[in-house]
C-alpha cells in the first residue's frame, strides 16, 4: 500500500510498468520493490530449493529473495535485484525459479521433501552410479534449483572502461562518507565520493530524525549541493565499489543507463571504473540482520529497517497493520517512524526482558515470535509471551531486527580478519586493512549519527594528514546519539524450520546437520550447507549462521571465527568486465600496407597472430580453395608468385657489438657474418629448446636486420631485451622493433630476378654473380624508393624479399604487379606458401612446437660447440640426445590420393594404437600438386636412419588410418639449385 | 599493483609482462667447466619465498625496461623498484 504522504517520490508523476505481465502504476523516486509494495504485492519470488513463497527482505543490495529477470530480448538480465532497481515508465520484471507461476509453482513439492533435501544431500543422495551425475542428476537439480536463466541473445548494449585518479577516495555517502567528503573537499583534495545507491544520502534518506535543524535527507541534500560545486570533488553516484585491489586501485561499475528504458544515443549501459586511489575511507555503513523462527521466511516478514526504509523513503507498506520485533533499540526506532506514518504496529516484540518502553504501543518484553502462518503472504504470527503463555497476532507484516553488522565487505578485500566486537554483538574490522584505507561510521560499528559525523570528519582529516594537508574540519551539527543497546538473540528454539540464509534454503536445523557430521569450521559449515553463496554472499545470513554453529560447539562467536568476503562485492556484470572487447573488437586487428589492394582482388584472409593474411586469391570458375592453392603454387614454381610477407616480425639490432650479440642469442655462429650476407639463424631457450628461426642480415659492420616468425615477433624482442640489459648490460648494442616500419613481399620463381630488374634503379647490379644466394643490400626502387633486398627463400626457388617502407608498401604491391604481368605474375597467399614450404621441407610454428630441439628438426649441427649461446648447453642434455630421438622427415601416402592427416601418430603395421607403440607424429601435411600427392612431414623415432620405411599414420580423432613411406623432407630440389640458379 | 618505475614513476602493473625469479640474471658461463651443472639449476631450480620476492617485470607497453621488482608474495607490498642492467652490473655481469 501507498501511505498518503512523505516519501522521496514525484507523486505527480506515474510510471507505468509491468511485473509478470501484470500492469502496475509507480512514481519516480520508487524501486521495483518499493513500487510492488505500494501496489499491494509481497510475493516476488521462489526460493532456491524448496520453491517457498518470498518477498521482499531488505531495502538493498544486500537483497536474498526478490530476485527478478528485467526486460526482455537481448537486454533481458536474470537475478537483478528489485530493491535496487529504478522505476522507468515501460520497466518490464519477471518472477523466477517459478513454473507455471509465481503464485503456483509445481516444485514446491520439494518443500514436503525437504527432509531428505537438508545440508549436503548431494553429495550422499547422488554419490551413485556415477556416471549417473553428469547425465541424470546434474540437469535435474539445475532445472529445480536455481536462479534466473540468462538470454541466449547478444547484449546490444555498450560497456565502457574507465581510469580515474584521486587523493582521496570516499565509498558510501551516507553521514560519515558526506561528512569525510567535505572535510577532505574543504581541504582541496582531489576527492571521489561513490555510492551506489542513485540518491546520495545513505540510511539519512530512511530517517526521521534531524540534524542541526533539518530533516535528516535535507541535510544530506544540502552538503551534496555543496560538494557538487567543489571541482576537486566527483560525486558519482549509482557507483558500487566492488573491490579492494593492491596498492589503492579500487574496481568500480557505475550503472549509467540502468535506470532508463534504454541506453541514451552513444551512452554506454554501465562503466568499470579503476580509480586509483592515495587514500580511501570505507563508509559503508551497515546491514541488518534477521533473527531466525519457525516460518521466518513468509512474504511480508522483513528486516525492520527495510520495514522503516519503505515507509519514510517510499511512503511505502507491506500491510496497514504490522508488529516489529527486536533484540535491540534500533527495533524501537523502527516501530516509533511507522506510527509516525500512520501505520498501525499491533505489538513491538522484544525479545529483551528488560526492553524498555515505547509510548502509544504494547511492548512484549521477553517474547519471542513462535511461528507464523500465511502461504502466499503473511496473515499472522504467533508469540510466545515472557510468561510463557501464548498470542496470535493478525499482521499483514512483521519487521525484524537481530541487531546490525558493520557492511565491512571491503576490508576483508586483503584478507583482513574481522574482530568480535561484544558490546555492539558484530564483527568489526580490525587495522589489519587494505593498505590506504580507514572506516568510518556505522562500518567502523559507530551506530549514532553522531559518531558516524564525527568518524567521517576524522577519518578525513587524518587521511588529509597522510597526504600532507592540513585540514579543518567543519563544525558538527546537533544530532541524535543514541547509544545502540543490544541483547543478543540469534534464533528461536523450535522443531520447525527456521530459516538463517533466504537465498540458499538454508535453516537452523540445517547448521545442526553440519555440526552433528563434523562440518564445524566456518568455512566447513559454508561450503557444506551453501551457507553464504550466490547473489547476496551472505550479507543477511552469515552472521546468524557463525552463531547458531557457536552455539552448537559451545565456543563464543569470537572463537568461531567469520569467514571474509571477497570481491566483487556485488555481481558485476561480464560484459562490464569485457567493456569494448567484443566481438570484433575482442582484440586488435593488424592490417598489411597491401591489405586493401589483397581486398580488391578478392583475397579470402587469414588471422595470424592479430594480423590478417591473405590466404588466397580465389578465382572465377575455382571450385574449391585447393583448386587456387594448387594453381598458385604451379605458378610459381613455373614463373614468379608474390606474397605479402609484412608480417614477419622485424628486429634492427644495432651497435659495435650486433654481430656479437647475435652469435650469443642464436644458437648457429653469427661472428664472422660478413656485410651483405644473409643467415639463417635458430633460436634456442635456455633449455635447449628450439624457440624460433628467421634471419639476419648484416647491412653494415653494425647493423644488422633480424627476422622472427609472424607468430613470435613480441616474445622474440622481449627475449632479446632480456639478454642485453639482464645478461650482457655493457654490450655496445641496441634493438628496435620495425615489423610495422618496413612493406616486405617475397618474389619467387624462376622469373623473379627478370621481374625484379624492371623495379630495380639503374645502378644496382641483382645478377646471380653480383647478388648470390643469402646476399643482402640496401637499393633504391621505383625511381629513388629507397628499399632493402635479400635474396633468400622459403619457398625453394630463386627468390627474393624486397622490403619497403611501410608507406609506400601498396604502391610498390601495384607496381609489383604491373611488372609482373609479362611473366603471368600470380599473387599467392598463406596457403600456398605453407605448401611451398612443405614440399621443400622447411620447419615452420607446426615444427617449431615448443617440444623440439635443434636435433629433432634435422639442425643438430648447427648448435655450434666452439661459442657459449643461449639453450646451447642444456640442448646437450643426454635425455635430448638418446640415439631413437625424433628426426624431421617426409611422409608419402602408399595412395596418392590419400590425405596424411596433420596430428597423425605413426605406428608400425600391426601395432595396435597404444602410448607405448607411438613412434613420432605428423607436424605438417598437404596436397602436392608438383608431386601430384599428398605429402607430410614430421617428427620420428631414429628417422633420419628409416628411409624407405612403411609406417601407418594413424587419426584417433578422425579415425583415418593410412599407410605412408618414410622420405626425405626435401620432396623438391633437396640440392637447392633452384634458389642458387 | 602499481610498479614505481625509476624513469618513468608509478604504472600499472598492466603494462608489464611478467618473468620470473630475478636470479635468472645470474647465467652461467657455458664454455666453463660443469657448465651442464650449472645450467640444470639456472633452469630450473628456484626458490618459491612467501615473503620478499626479487623478480623481473619487462615493461612491454612503456620504455621496454627489464626492472628488477622486489616484492612481497604475501601482501604485494612492493619496497623496490631497480633497473634490470643496473642490478645486472652490480651482479658483475658486463659484455
Amino acid at each position: 500500500m501507498r501511505l498518503p504522504s512523505g516519501g522521496q517520490i514525484d507523486r505527480t508523476q506515474k510510471l507505468s510498468f509491468r511485473f509478470d505481465g501484470q500492469y502496475y502504476k509507480g512514481h519516480p523516486g520508487d524501486t521495483l520493490a518499493s513500487a510492488l509494495m505500494a501496489n499491494g504485492v509481497r510475493l516476488m519470488g521462489r526460493s532456491f530449493k524448496y520453491h517457498r513463497p518470498r518477498g521482499v527482505l531488505t531495502a538493498g543490495s544486500a537483497e536474498p529473495n526478490a530476485l527478478v529477470a528485467l526486460r526482455t530480448g537481448g537486454r533481458q538480465e536474470p537475478n537483478t535485484r528489485a530493491t535496487t532497481i529504478e522505476l522507468f515508465d515501460g520497466l518490464q520484471a519477471f518472477s523466477q525459479n517459478a513454473w507455471p507461476s509465481l503464485r503456483f509453482d509445481a516444485l514446491a513439492i520439494n518443500d514436503r521433501l525437504s527432509n531428505f533435501l537438508t545440508a549436503g544431500f548431494y553429495y550422499k543422495t547422488f554419490m551413485w552410479p556415477a556416471a549417473f551425475w553428469e547425465k541424470l542428476y546434474e540437469p535435474l537439480i539445475r532445472r529445480a534449483a536455481g536462479l534466473g536463466a540468462i538470454t541466449t541473445k547478444p547484449d546490444p548494449d555498450a560497456y565502457d572502461k574507465g581510469f580515474v585518479h584521486c587523493d582521496i577516495l570516499i565509498i558510501g555517502a551516507g553521514p560519515a562518507g558526506l561528512m569525510a567528503a567535505l572535510t577532505a573537499g574543504r581541504a582541496g583534495a582531489r576527492v571521489i565520493l561513490a555510492d551506489e545507491d542513485s540518491r546520495m544520502g545513505g540510511q539519512l534518506n530512511s530517517e526521521r530524525f534531524a540534524i542541526a535543524d533539518m530533516t535528516a535527507p535535507d541535510w544530506a541534500a544540502q552538503i551534496l549541493a555543496e560538494l557538487s560545486t567543489r571541482p576537486n570533488v566527483r560525486l558519482m553516484s549509482r557507483t558500487t565499489v566492488f573491490g579492494a585491489f593492491d596498492h589503492g586501485i579500487y574496481g568500480a561499475v557505475e550503472r549509467v543507463s540502468d535506470h532508463l528504458p534504454r541506453p541514451a544515443q552513444g551512452k554506454p549501459r554501465q562503466i568499470l571504473w579503476r580509480i586509483y586511489s592515495r587514500r580511501a575511507i570505507l563508509a559503508t555503513g551497515a546491514l541488518e540482520r534477521p533473527i531466525a523462527f519457525a516460518n521466518n521466511d513468509r512474504p511480508g516478514i522483513l528486516n525492520a529497517g527495510a520495514l522503516r526504509s519503505y515507509a519514510n523513503r517510499w511512503a511505502a507498506a507491506p500491510a496497514d497493520t504490522v508488529a516489529v520485533f527486536t533484540n535491540n533499540d534500533d527495533g524501537h526506532r523502527t516501530a516509533a517512524d511507522l506510527m509516525a506514518q500512520g501505520i498501525t504496529v499491533a505489538a513491538l516484540i522484544d525479545t529483551r526482558a528488560d526492553a524498555p518502553t515505547l509510548p502509544g504501543v504494547e511492548c512484549l518484553a521477553g517474547a519471542q515470535v513462535i511461528d507464523t502462518t500465511g502461504r502466499l503472504g503473511l496473515n499472522s504470527v504467533t508469540v510466545r509471551l515472557a510468561n510463557g503463555r501464548t498470542r496470535k497476532l493478525k499482521v499483514g507484516a512483521l519487521g525484524v531486527s537481530g541487531g546490525w553488522n558493520p557492511n565491512l565487505a571491503l576490508s576483508c578485500h586483503q584478507r583482513g580478519r574481522p574482530r568480535w566486537d561484544d558490546t555492539i554483538a558484530a564483527f568489526v574490522p580490525t587495522a589489519d586493512l587494505p593498505p590506504g584505507m580507514s572506516v568510518a561510521g556505522a562500518a567502523e560499528g559507530q551506530f549514532s549519527t553522531h559518531a558516524a559525523l564525527s568518524t567521517g570528519a576524522a577519518r578525513a582529516t587524518q587521511a588529509l594528514a597522510d597526504l600532507g594537508r592540513i585540514a579543518t574540519p567543519p563544525d558538527l551539527p546537533q544530532t541524535e546519539d543514541t547509544p545502540s543497546r543490544i541483547t543478543p538473540f540469534w534464533h528461536v528454539t523450535g522443531d520447525k524450520r527456521a530459516w538463517l540464509d533466504f537465498q540458499n534454503d538454508v535453516t537452523v536445523k540445517d547448521v545442526k546437520l553440519a555440526h552433528q557430521e563434523g562440518f564445524r569450521a566456518v568455512e566447513h559449515l559454508k561450503r557444506y550447507t551453501t551457507l553464504g553463496m550466490a547473489t547476496d554472499q551472505g550479507k543477511s545470513s552469515n552472521m546468524g549462521g557463525l552463531a547458531v554453529m557457536a552455539e552448537l560447539t559451545g565456543q563464543s562467536i569470537a572463537q568461531t571465527g567469520t569467514t571474509i568476503f571477497r570481491p566483487p562485492y556485488t555481481p558485476v556484470a561480464l560484459g562490464a568486465l569485457a567493456g569494448r572487447s567484443t566481438g570484433q573488437d575482442f582484440r586488435p586487428r593488424r592490417l598489411t600496407p597491401s591489405h586493401t589492394w589483397a581486398t580488391e582482388q578478392g583475397a579470402v584472409f587469414v588471422e595470424v597472430g592479430l594480423w590478417m593474411r591473405a590466404q588466397y586469391f580465389p578465382r572465377a570458375g575455382e571450385k574449391t580453395w585447393r583448386e587456387t592453392v594448387d594453381r598458385e603454387v604451379l605458378a610459381t614454381r613455373a614463373s614468379v608468385g608474390v606474397c605479402d610477407v609484412t608480417t614477419l616480425g622485424k628486429i634492427d639490432v644495432q651497435g659495435r657489438d650486433a654481430a656479437e650479440f647475435l652469435n650469443r642469442i642464436y644458437c648457429n655462429g653469427f661472428a664472422k657474418l660478413a656485410v651483405g650476407r644473409v643467415r639463417y639463424g635458430l633460436m634456442l631457450r635456455e633449455d635447449g629448446i628450439a624457440f624460433d628461426d628467421g634471419t639476419a642480415a648484416r647491412l653494415a659492420e653494425d647493423h644488422v636486420v633480424v627476422t622472427t616468425t609472424t607468430a613470435n615477433a613480441v616474445a622474440v624482442y622481449r627475449h632479446m631485451e632480456f639478454a642485453r640489459q639482464c645478461l650482457w648490460p655493457d654490450m655496445d648494442v641496441q634493438l628496435i622493433s620495425t615489423t610495422e616500419a618496413w612493406a616486405q613481399y617475397a618474389i619467387a620463381g624462376p622469373n623473379s630476378r627478370k621481374l625484379l630488374q624492371k623495379l630495380v634503379d639503374p645502378g644496382f647490379d641483382i645478377s646471380n654473380d653480383a647478388f648470390p644466394f643469402m646476399a643482402c643490400t640496401e637499393i633504391t626502387v621505383c625511381n629513388g624508393c629507397p628499399a632493402r633486398l635479400f635474396r633468400i627463400s622459403f619457398s625453394g626457388e630463386l627468390a627474393y624479399e624486397l622490403a619497403v617502407p611501410t608507406r609506400y608498401g601498396d604502391a610498390l604491391m601495384r607496381r609489383i604487379m604491373a611488372a609482373g604481368a609479362e611473366f603471368d605474375l600470380t599473387p599467392y597467399g598463406t596457403e600456398a606458401l605453407g605448401v611451398m614450404r612443405i614440399e621443400k621441407g622447411h620447419a615452420a610454428g607446426n615444427e617449431l612446437n615448443g617440444q623440439t630441439t635443434a636435433l629433432n628438426l634435422g639442425m643438430g649441427r648447427m648448435v655450434s660447440t666452439k661459442k657459449d649461446s643461449i639453450g646451447a648447453v642444456l640442448s646437450r642434455r643426454e635425455g635430448l640426445n638418446t640415439p631413437d630421438a625424433l628426426r624431421l622427415v617426409g611422409f608419402r601416402p602408399k595412395n596418392p590420393k590419400a590425405r596424411i592427416p596433420a596430428g597423425a601418430h605413426l605406428l608400425a603395421k600391426g601395432a595396435q594404437m597404444l602410448a607405448a607403440n607411438d613412434q613420432g607424429y605428423v607436424t605438417s601435411a598437404c596436397y602436392s600438386p608438383c608431386l601430384q600427392t599428398h605429402i607430410a612431414i614430421g617428427f620420428l623415432k631414429d628417422g633420419a636412419a628409416r628411409m624407405g620405411e612403411s609406417l601407418r599414420a594413424v587419426s584417433p580423432l578422425t579415425g583415418e588410418d593410412i599407410e605412408v613411406e618414410i622420405v626425405s623432407a626435401h620432396f623438391i630440389d633437396p640440392e637447392g639449385e633452384r634458389l642458387r640458379a | 599493483m602499481i610498479i614505481n618505475h625509476p624513469l618513468l614513476g608509478p604504472c600499472d602493473a598492466q603494462e608489464f609482462i611478467y618473468k620470473g625469479d630475478a636470479r635468472l640474471i645470474d647465467r652461467p658461463d657455458g664454455m666453463s667447466d660443469g657448465a651442464e651443472a650449472a645450467f640444470y639449476d639456472y633452469a630450473y631450480l628456484r626458490d618459491n619465498p612467501a615473503g620478499e620476492h626479487r623478480e623481473l617485470w619487462f615493461h612491454e607497453q612503456g620504455d621496454r625496461s627489464w626492472l628488477v621488482v622486489t616484492r612481497n608474495t604475501l601482501t604485494h607490498e612492493i619496497t623496490s623498484v631497480e633497473l634490470a642492467r643496473d642490478v645486472a652490473r652490480s651482479r658483475g655481469r658486463s659484455a
